[in-house]
Order: structure tokens, then sequence, then C-alpha cells
């Protein structure tokens, strides 16, 4: 219990002495998992909306791997990157193995199933509702798509709030990856494993502090800039 | 739509504004070097004096090597003398440099329910934890802190693998990771002194056994051998190596001390083996 209250307090002292290591840690976070959420919601986002316009043989069984995908183990995808990006891999001379660009992908495999299925069932939805209106105007399948996209944005904002979530607080993959490099892919998530690891209970449990403060900033300012919950928009 | 595009290109621009053009190489170091804080003081003094950046990649002996091998990092900082020389054997490394040495030391339950502080050596220490069956947390992954345990086990006649999980828990952890499963389960685990005494966990764990020469530490640093991979930073390596090796790194090892306590003693010598 006392480890809580220190590492609350300990985490205002952090912030308000405007530690230099402390902003380059959280500005890494942000930089890679925006990063990987605006990757993934433009691949996720039309390919949920074209499953739900589309018919074909396996959309099923598509829509159940897509499901299942959303608990793609981190520790796996990490690994499997890792052996894709090793010098020994087949994308070894990219030289990518231990950057922030690692990681990014890294992330971006693991939120791109979760933002895909979220759309997916939003669209599908929407799509139950559209379908007759757009079908009598005689749209292409990419005005649909398109149309269905711009109108379930809300829904769609929810999406990429979901992979924002799992991305940010995600350690296993990013730490294979990114290698946990001091003052190069050290994010708020690999070094309270670090700290953990030292004993430092308090000074983890502060960096953890910081971490759900800026989830929910960031929460917050999306829904600011988009305008949501507001009086007239829904 | 121009609002996404714009977006993308800024967050691209960041990315590639993370790396950094300055020299720099990567490091793999055994847990123990980085718990203990060494390299804070060393680092820094690297950057001062070669301007060279080297970025650490801190994991168990087992992975570091792994790490050498695949050509993942330019050198590595390693304890596992069996280990270092298949490495060389094999042709990854061309040679290994000694550079300091610490020793393991044996943690336990303030109370010692097994009464190993009264021992001579570590082997009769381990045994009475065999024969009480006091809980005993391992590393269990293969570093070179879990490879000189169970070198040490085969010394006083155990085998590891036979032992049953109802006292001997193999955590497959890192040192600070399986020293916070101790200090939950108050159990005995051999440890690096220089882990143990940063520690900030300790709860009701006390150093319960060291002094026996067995539980010498050597460390060595090898360069990855260019020759296996022409990409690895081969003269920043051996200029680290040149730097670790010389009497300012040397004296700045066998200063450093946590609580007046030395953790490491340098002994690089000329001799290159």
């Amino acid at each position: 219990m006392n480890d809580i209250v220190e590492g609350m307090l300990s985490a205002f002292r952090l912030i308000f002495s405007l530690d230099a290591d402390l902003f380059e840690i959280i500005l890494l976070s942000l930089q890679v998992t925006l990063t990987a959420v605006v990757i993934a919601s433009i691949i996720g986002m039309p390919m949920g909306a074209w499953l739900a316009v589309n018919r074909f043989r396996f959309r099923r069984l598509t829509i159940a791997i897509l499901n299942a995908l959303m608990g793609l183990p981190p520790v796996v995808v990490g690994l499997i990157v890792y052996i894709m990006l090793s010098r020994s891999g087949p994308f070894g001379v990219l030289n990518l193995l231990f950057t922030p660009t690692a990681m990014v992908i890294a992330q971006v495999i693991i939120i791109t199933p979760l933002i895909a299925s979220i759309s997916h069932q939003a669209i599908r939805d929407l799509w139950a509702d559209y379908h007759d209106l757009l079908i009598s105007l005689n749209t292409t399948k990419r005005q649909r798509i398109l149309t269905l996209i711009k109108d379930a944005r809300r829904s769609l904002l929810t999406a990429s709030l979901a992979g924002f979530g799992r991305a940010i607080g995600e350690v296993g993959a990013i730490m294979i990856v990114g290698g946990n490099i001091d003052h190069l892919t050290r994010v708020l998530t690999t070094a309270i494993a670090l700290e953990t690891g030292k004993g430092e209970f308090a000074f983890a449990l502060a960096l953890g502090f910081v971490l759900i403060a800026l989830a929910i900033i960031v929460n917050l300012a999306i829904h600011s800039i988009s305008k949501t919950e507001r009086a007239s928009n829904w | 739509m121009k609002l996404t595009i714009r977006i993308l290109a800024f967050l691209f621009i960041l990315l590639i504004n993370g790396t950094v053009n300055a020299a720099e190489m990567k490091l793999a170091v055994t847990t123990s070097f980085n718990n203990s804080g060494l390299s804070d003081i060393l680092l820094p003094e690297i950057k001062k004096d070669l301007n060279l950046d080297v970025q650490l990649l801190v994991v168990g002996t087992g992975q570091a090597l792994k790490l050498g091998r695949a050509g993942d990092v330019d050198a590595i900082l390693v304890h596992s003398k069996k280990a270092e020389e298949e490495f060389i054997s094999q042709g990854f490394g061309i040679h290994r440099r000694e550079i300091m040495y610490n020793d393991f030391v044996i943690i336990g339950p303030f109370n010692d329910p097994a009464k190993i502080s009264q021992s001579k050596t570590v082997v009769s220490a381990l045994e009475k934890i065999a024969v009480t069956k006091s809980l005993f947390a391992s590393r269990g992954d293969d570093s070179g802190t879990h490879r000189k345990e169970l070198s040490l086990w085969k010394i006083a006649g155990q085998d590891p693998e036979k032992f049953d999980a109802s006292w001997y828990r193999a955590a497959g952890s890192g040192m600070g990771a399986t020293l916070n499963t101790a200090s939950g389960m108050n159990a005995y685990i051999m440890s690096d002194r220089a882990s143990w005494l940063k520690f900030g966990n300790k709860g009701d764990l006390k150093l319960l056994f060291s002094g026996d020469p067995v539980l010498f530490n050597q460390y060595a640093y090898l360069s990855v051998n260019p020759e296996k991979h022409s990409h690895v930073k081969f003269d920043h390596a051996q200029k680290l190596e040149a730097w670790l090796t010389s009497a300012k790194a040397q004296k700045l090892i066998g200063e450093y001390a946590i609580n007046g306590e030395t953790l490491f003693i340098p002994n690089a010598n000329a001799k290159v083996n």
C-alpha cells in the first residue's frame, strides 16, 4: 500500500521537475504508438468496410480469423518481427532491428486486426441501414465504402482509440524488437518493466501513473478535436 | 484526406529524426552490468573520450551470445567462460578480453532456515538447502548466473532437473525479476553481488553466504567477428575494447562503490586470449 502512495507522490515530483529523460520517454511512447495507430487505421478501416459490403466464399471464415487475431499474443508478434528483422533474417539488410521503426511495425501488426474488427462491426450495422439507398443510387463499391467510412466516423474513432489503448500499454513485443535501449528505444512500458526488475517499485509505479495520465489526455484531446460528446453532436 | 496525409508526413519526419548521426554501436550486456549502475558511470565517459554512443541491450548471457551470433550487436560483455570460448571457436568472435570480475553471493531469508551462513563452502550451503528442501528461486533463463548455479549444483552431486517444484522454483526471468520472486516467497537465491546491493525490494532477505573462490565471476568483452558479419562496426568495437582495458576505465571500475562497498574488481591486462 505504501508503495502506491509513494508512487503517486513521485509521479507528481517527476512531472513537475520537468525531468528531461522522462519527457524523452513520453515523447517516444507517443511517437511510436500514434504512428502505429494511424498506419493500422489506414489499413484496418477500409479492410473492415470492404468485409462489410462484399460477399465472397470464405467471408465468414475471414471474419472469424480477423476476430481471433484481436487476441494475438504480443510476445509472439515481437518474436516473429525480431526474426524477420534480425541480421540473419530475411529483412536484416534494412538494419531496422532495435529502432523505433521496428516497434511501430510490431504494434501495427498487433492492433490492425483489432481496428479492422471493430470497424467491420460498426460498418456492418450502418450498411444494413444504407444498403437499399446506396444500391438504388447505383453507387460503385468504392463509393459505398467511402460513404460508409465517412458516416461511421464516430464508431471508427472508437476503433482507433481501442487500438491506441492496446498499443500504448503494450510491452512484450516492443521489448523484444526495440531492446529497451536508453535514449533510443526506451518507452514508458519498457521503462516500467526495467524499474520493476530493479525492485524500484515506487519509481515504476510513478511511470505507470504517468502512462495512465497520458492515455487519458490523448483520449480527451481526440474527443475535443473531433467535437464528440457535445450537445448537438452524437 | 489532406489532413491525414499531413499527419502522416509529420509522423514520418518525427520517426526519421529519431535516428542519430553520431558514431554509435550496439553492445549487449548482462543485467548485472546495467543494474549495478556501473554503466551510468562508464557510458558518459566513453561518449566524452571516444565520441561514441554505446547503445546497451540489457539481456541474459544466453541471449547476448545469440544476438552476437546473429550479428544484431557489434560486441557483447558477458560472464560465462565456457560459452564465450565456444563463441570464439565457432568463429563468431576473434578473441575474448577479460575486463573485470565480481562475485556471486547466496541470499536467503533473514532467519536462515537451512542454516547456510555457517557453511564452509558454497557447495555445502547448497546441499543444506536441498536436504531441508528450503524454497530456492533459480533464474532458469540460461543466463551466465543460471549456468553458474547449475554447475554448482552439479559439483554438489545434485541434478536440478529432478528437483521438485515444491521448493525449487525456476523463475525464467532476469536477475531483478527473480530477486523480486525470491523476496515475495522468502526464498534462497544466488545473485551477483552488484545486483543484490542495488536491489530496492530486499524485504526479509539477507546476504547469507559469500567469499568462496568458486563464486568468482569473470566478465569478458567480445567483439563480433567482421568476417562473419561484414556490417558490424568492428572499428568502434575495438576502440571500446581498448578504452575498457585502459588505465582510466579500469580505475573508474575499481572505484565504483555502493554504500562504500566496491562492486567490481578490474583485472584487464595486456594479454589477449
